[in-house]
């Protein structure tokens, strides 16, 4: 009897079964990937938006001051408009930040009081349009000058968070749920019994399981990968991201470890459902999947740390996002493994191969 | 000689109620022996207890000279077994099915293509097993404890649900394998699948074995009389009281019944009367034997 032969096959059987089941490929695959397109598609181009300001008719003072400003044209946008009401109606709407009609030497601004961020900022900019027209004309050189200068701060380019962190719950919700789900229904439909029948060892059982599983995770990382670097959505791989490839097999390994002890415990495929969305879901949220817990209150932040996804999202993100050297990945790769470890004991302990 | 299976005393308890409760017996060597009785009677228990899914409280087994409890992997590859909630891979074909059982057991892969043959399944071999009917899948289900060519094999209501027409044609499957000289341990509710294939059997109720034997010596065991009817009118009731070695005769108005236990002397009287037109005679049955055992009905 080949151990070998019966782990391919069951590998195979197990593989099979996942790749014909379209809602477990749609949810594994398709539905975090989703989540990838329109959290990087929304925030990945969160370059702060130009102001918008319409003229009405000509205003020659502000297309001369655009038309020599290079900078200029980068945060103001300037559309014109022949009548008064066409324009206002564009302001009030929320579509421009404010209306400008040049009168003489008078500039009037129309404004909404709906967004004063964009409003103020409007105001700013065109006053100082004023300001240097004036100085241009008074030919005296400005004394003091203002240098503004965009703080490249921190915090990551979305997509470079969005990348590891919505591939973590991806990892863990197909873990959890392709192990804990095999494992009740395969004994709920009395395969297990079927299997316990048959000389191969246990061990194969979970081996296959294990393979299978690590293999789907890394086509969702390879997928991820592709998708976000794809010129729209602009990830930039840091050097050591090939560590992200042991943290995901070790993430694996944890989810699996968790997801079959949820199987081991529970009696129907409802509840071992339940259980496994009552326990990814927060840990999605709460482990940094959706939002970065740097910018979290500081009790989420302690709690996070209970949340094996919590570690494998910050090793993603060191080596991947943050550019982070190969070592930064290891204390969590730790983590997960003590997690996989004592997860499959406690499931081991609480296997059962029949339902009654 | 020791004997292919031999249990003793086998007793098995969930809860308040006694499942098995004593069962006793020994199956030969290349035997196709059945366990017969009505839902509930502990038929599945029993088997399960030899096949070494469950342990029994109490009693001994030995299968193929072999204690199968806890799992015994020297017995596994010898035993095959057809549970009674036939066991699918999810989302496997008829194919993929039999060739997974096949490497489990280290047997070549090519051996599913045979086995399909074997059972009539070669047109589904592609057709994913969750589209299978009910008599294909369970043809399906017994190829998978075939694939490996075990001496011993368990089956557990292999007919249940199936329309007559397909239980008739897995009959033929289940004397071929037993032609082939593998012994077959099948339990069954179904009184004239017992008659027509078992060498012996098991009469089981509430967890019991009442008797066991042929099934042809349990019915003449019973001292019960054989039944002749002709439609009513060939016949009058009064006639036919009068036959010689007529007992009980009662007309329904659809036909005439005569019991006796010389069936042989009533039928030679019809003929001289010329009365035997539409003549049926029918003979005790292992229901017979279950009424006479129980008291009851039989109801499976
Ligand atoms: N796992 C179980 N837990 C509790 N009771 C059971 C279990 N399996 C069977 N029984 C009970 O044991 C009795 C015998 O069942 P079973 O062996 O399945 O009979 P059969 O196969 O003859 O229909 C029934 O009363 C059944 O309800
Ligand atoms: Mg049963």
């Amino acid at each position: 009897m080949s151990t070998w032969q019966s782990f391919r096959s069951l590998g195979r059987a197990m593989f099979l079964g996942f790749v014909r089941d379209k809602g477990a490929l749609f949810f594994t695959i398709l539905f975090p990937m989703m989540f990838l397109v329109i959290f990087g598609g929304v925030f990945g181009h969160q370059s702060t938006s130009k102001v918008e300001v319409v003229e009405i008719g000509a205003a020659p003072l502000i297309d001369q001051a655009v038309a020599r400003d290079a900078d200029l044209r980068k945060t103001l946008k300037v559309t014109r408009y022949e009548t008064r009401a066409a324009a206002l109606k564009k302001v009030e709407k929320g579509d421009a930040d404010a209306a400008v009609e040049q009168r003489g030497g008078t500039l009037d601004v129309h404004y909404s009081a709906a967004d004063q961020v964009k409003a103020g900022t409007a105001q700013g900019l065109l006053g100082s349009i004023v300001e240097s027209a004036n100085q241009a004309k008074s030919g005296v050189a400005p004394t003091y000058r203002l240098a503004a200068q965009q703080v490249e701060d921190d915090s990551l380019k979305a997509i470079q968070f969005f990348t590891p962190s919505l591939l973590g719950w991806a990892l863990a919700s197909a873990g959890v749920f392709g192990a804990s789900q095999t494992l009740v229904s395969w004994r709920t439909k009395g395969i297990l019994r079927r299997l316990r029948l048959s000389p191969a060892p246990i061990a194969t059982v979970f081996a296959a399981r294990v393979v299978v599983s690590v293999g789907v995770a890394l086509v969702q990382l390879a997928l991820f990968l592709a998708v976000a670097q794809l010129p729209f959505f602009g990830l930039k791989l840091q050097g050591s991201w090939w560590m992200a490839v042991p943290a995901v097999v070790a993430g694996v390994l944890a989810f699996l470890g968790i997801g079959m002890l949820i199987g081991a415990w529970a009696k129907s495929q409802e509840t071992a459902q339940s259980v496994t969305q009552l326990v990814v879901l927060p840990m999605a949220f709460l482990g940094g999947s959706f939002f970065p817990l740097d910018a979290s209150p500081g009790w989420m932040r302690t709690l996070s740390y209970i949340f094996p996804l919590r570690y494998l999202n910050e090793a993603m993100l060191n080596v991947m996002g943050r550019g982070l050297g190969p070592m930064s990945a290891l204390p969590q790769i730790g983590v997960l493994l003590g997690v996989a470890v004592v997860a499959s004991l406690l499931a081991m302990r609480l296997f059962r191969w029949d339902s009654a | 000689m020791a004997y292919t299976i031999s249990a003793d005393g086998l007793r098995k308890r969930y809860g308040d109620v006694q499942a098995v409760d004593g069962v006793s017996f020994d199956v030969e060597e290349g035997e196709f022996f059945g366990i017969l009785g009505p839902n509930g009677a502990g038929k599945t228990t029993a088997l399960e207890i030899i096949e070494g899914l469950r342990e029994a409280d109490e009693g001994t087994v030995s299968v193929l000279g072999l204690p199968p409890w806890p799992r015994n992997s020297k017995l596994l590859p010898r035993i095959g077994v057809q549970l009674q909630a036939s066991s699918f891979f999810e989302r496997l074909t008829a194919r993929e099915q039999l060739q997974t059982f096949a490497s489990l057991y280290g047997v070549p892969a090519r051996r599913a293509d045979a086995m399909l043959e074997a059972v009539g399944l070669t047109a589904k071999a592609g057709e994913r097993v969750e589209k299978l009917s009910g008599g294909q899948a369970q043809r399906l289900s017994i190829a998978c404890a075939l694939v490996h060519d075990p001496e011993l094999v368990f089956l557990d209501e292999p007919t249940a649900a199936l329309d007559p027409q397909a239980r008739r044609n897995l009959w033929d499957v289940l004397r071929e394998i037993n032609t082939e000289g593998r012994t077959i341990v099948l339990t069954t509710h179904y009184m004239d699948e017992a008659e027509s294939l078992c060498d012996r059997v098991a009469i089981m109720d509430a967890g019991r074995i009442l008797r066991m034997g042929p099934p042809a010596t349990l019915v003449r065991g019973l001292d019960s009389p054989a039944r002749i009817s002709v439609p009513s009118g060939v016949l009058p009731l009064d006639d036919a009281r009068a036959l010689p070695g007529a007992g009980e005769a009662a007309d329904d108005g659809v036909s005439l019944v005569i019991e006796t236990r010389d069936p042989s002397a009533v039928v030679a009287a019809m003929a001289a009367r010329n009365a035997l037109t539409g003549v049926q005679i029918h003979g005790a049955t292992l229901e017979d034997v279950f009424l006479e055992l129980t008291g009851r009905e039989y109801r499976a």
